[in-house]
């Protein structure tokens, strides 16, 4: 019968037109005054008295705050997270890397906990802009040095200024996803809610030896 | 007493930068009146060069490639390529690895075909509602990638011989809920689009293609099962263990735009059932071979290799070739959305205007597969 399809469809645009919207408001969501003085802290009454002003504009949809909504914690992130105690500036990365955008220069005379003498990283830039996030980079590490971050929010106003130095990677918030790194499972580790990861032993995939074994290691078989 | 009109042909330029035109495609068509009596399908404006690309990346860095080919079924990329790589390579795929790319790769077809019939129908003039309706639901299987593999477009997320992890325990309990509650949402897309009068006058009888014409053309996927031909890789020649689930296959008869988008949307619901199969069938192991067996750098003897998929679309088919290196020789895909695009001229001649895009909406291609 014509017209029963059309009543059908109406009824199932009727019924979602009654929910509330799935769409979430990125980065900022407009609250009116019983937000805004959520967010401040106060009652809507004692906002409307201490801050007129802030009331009439949340009043008027002016009034809006971040929205901060977690990703999963294998998100391949933008920045890059990387220990360097843990790096021997070995290259595998940049090796693996299907467009070649890591670039390395080590010399000798570094220090290493562990092993003593090491090569220094002078270099270690990650060319952010050109990079498709893949992670191969981070499952080619053997020594679980370089990890994804967990965070996106990262554009810039040129394209130089995408480049990922070595400095900025020593100073970056370590907040490494879980991304290729079971151990971060197995710990029920979540940048999302736990945030900075900093010793460079925990993000290991192997335990940290004990001095007992590493003076069999280094001392005794010398 | 009725006056005769004289009208001529006008040769109309569309895209390629067209909203309608999904992707950067170009057609020269020629209109007398509403009617199109010419067509002259331009296309390579999206062309990258991923087939040279594969020639200087090793076998696993090519899966980056692949993802960026058909954006909307990256899954079924990868799981296409795998296919070829372990067949060229001889590799034994792990058992749990080969379910979860079952399961990762029926989910991609999900919403591979949400995308397809969200589009149909906003090219119908449907503005929005019903597109977003379906962009919702893709959302949710969007976030179990996010989940599996970090990535929700690019996910890059098998590796030859399974996949690179493990899903998280969190995974089983998120898929099962979008499981249930993906069949009344399509459900709903039945109420609302299949029985719909409207649509039914607008797709009913349009772009008919015959079973012959598309066999001729090795025309595969949804569009031929639309006219009745029972061709489904998974059935026919099962790749990986589509030989121990069951699932049937939607026929439709008429060949028309609407038979197209009513395959896709019974496709969905057969989709999961094979999922819930998978995941009653999957048992705890490895989900990638060892690192001796399939190291990173593979080496695969001299030869070739063809393996192919039933994608969303269609057939998807790799052949790689192999001088024994660490990178193929030569790397050749058989892209659906290019193929089944040659019947573009047959579909749209005789049509109206107001047709043109849904005939074409209807093939369901992704510019970035054509041009790869």
């Amino acid at each position: 019968m014509i017209g029963l399809g059309l009543l059908k469809a109406m009824r199932v645009t009727l019924r979602n037109a009654l929910k509330a919207p799935f769409t979430i408001q990125y980065p900022d969501r407009k609250v009116g005054i019983v937000g805004a003085a959520k967010e401040e802290g106060k009652s809507p009454i004692g906002l409307v008295a201490t801050q007129p002003v802030t009331a009439a504009k949340a009043a008027m949809s002016m009034y809006s705050v971040p929205v901060n909504i977690p990703q999963n914690r294998r998100f391949r992130g933008n920045e890059f997270t990387w220990y360097e105690d843990r790096c021997t500036g070995c290259a595998s990365c940049a090796k693996y890397c299907p467009l070649g955008i890591i670039e390395i220069v080590t010399s000798p005379g570094g220090f290493d906990v562990q092993e003593g003498e090491s090569y220094a990283i002078d270099v270690f830039d990650i060319d952010i802009g050109r990079c498709m996030f893949c992670g191969l980079c981070v499952e080619a590490c053997p020594y679980d040095a370089l990890h994804m971050g967990s965070h996106f929010e990262r554009s810039k106003y040129e394209r130089d200024a995408l480049v990922i130095p070595v400095d900025e990677l020593r100073q970056a918030l370590k907040e490494p996803s879980s991304w290729f790194r079971p151990q971060f499972e197995e710990r029920d580790y979540d940048p999302f809610r736990d945030g900075a990861e900093d010793d460079h032993y925990k993000v290991g995939r192997h335990e940290k030896p004990s001095d007992e074994t590493l003076d069999e290691r280094w001392v005794e078989e010398r | 007493m009725t006056t005769q009109v004289r009208t001529e042909p006008i040769t109309v330029n569309l895209g390629p930068q067209h909203p309608s035109t999904h992707g950067v495609f170009r057609m020269r068509v020629t209109f007398d009146g509403e009617e199109i009596i010419d067509v002259e399908p331009i296309f390579g404006y999206l062309h990258r060069g991923s087939e040279k690309l594969a020639e200087e990346r090793t076998y696993v860095q090519v899966v980056t490639l692949t993802d960026r080919m058909d954006y909307v079924g990256s899954m079924l990329n990868n799981q296409a390529y795998m296919l070829a790589v372990e067949k060229l390579g001889n590799v034994e795929p792990a058992p749990r690895g080969v379910w979860l790319r079952m399961i990762a790769s029926e989910l991609q077809r999900i919403a591979s075909h949400l995308v397809a019939v969200g589009f149909l129908i906003q090219d119908l003039g449907a503005w929005g509602t019903p597109l977003i309706y379906t962009m919702r639901e893709r959302e949710k299987i969007l976030d179990l990638f996010e989940m599996l593999c970090g990535a929700r477009i690019t996910n890059s997320y098998l590796r030859p011989g399974g996949v690179f992890m493990d899903a998280p325990a969190e995974f089983w309990p998120a898929m099962n809920a979008v499981l249930d509650e993906l069949p009344p949402r399509i459900d709903d897309l039945d109420d609302l689009l299949t029985d719909n009068d409207i649509i039914f006058s607008r797709t009913k009888g349009v772009s008919v293609l015959t079973p012959e014409q598309m066999l001729d053309a090795s025309i595969t996927g949804p569009m031929l099962r639309a006219a009745g031909v029972d061709w489904d890789l998974r059935h026919r020649d099962p790749y990986d263990y589509y030989d121990q689930v069951t699932f049937e296959r939607p026929l439709h008869t008429a060949g028309d735009n609407f038979a197209r988008y009513w395959v896709r949307v019974q496709e969905m619901r057969e989709s999961i059932k094979i999922i819930r199969q998978c995941e009653k069938l999957i048992e705890p192991g490895p989900v990638r071979p060892e690192h001796d067996d399939v190291p990173w750098l593979l080496r695969p003897p001299i030869g070739d290799a063809y393996a192919a998929i039933e994608h969303s679309k269609g057939e998807l088919g790799f052949y790689l070739v192999s001088d024994g290196s660490i990178s193929p020789y030569r790397c050749h895909v058989r892209a659906p959305s290019l193929i089944n695009l040659t019947l573009l001229r047959e579909m749209l001649v005789g049509e109206l205007l107001a047709d043109m895009f849904v005939s074409f909406g209807s093939v369901d291609i992704n510019m970035g597969e054509v041009d790869r």
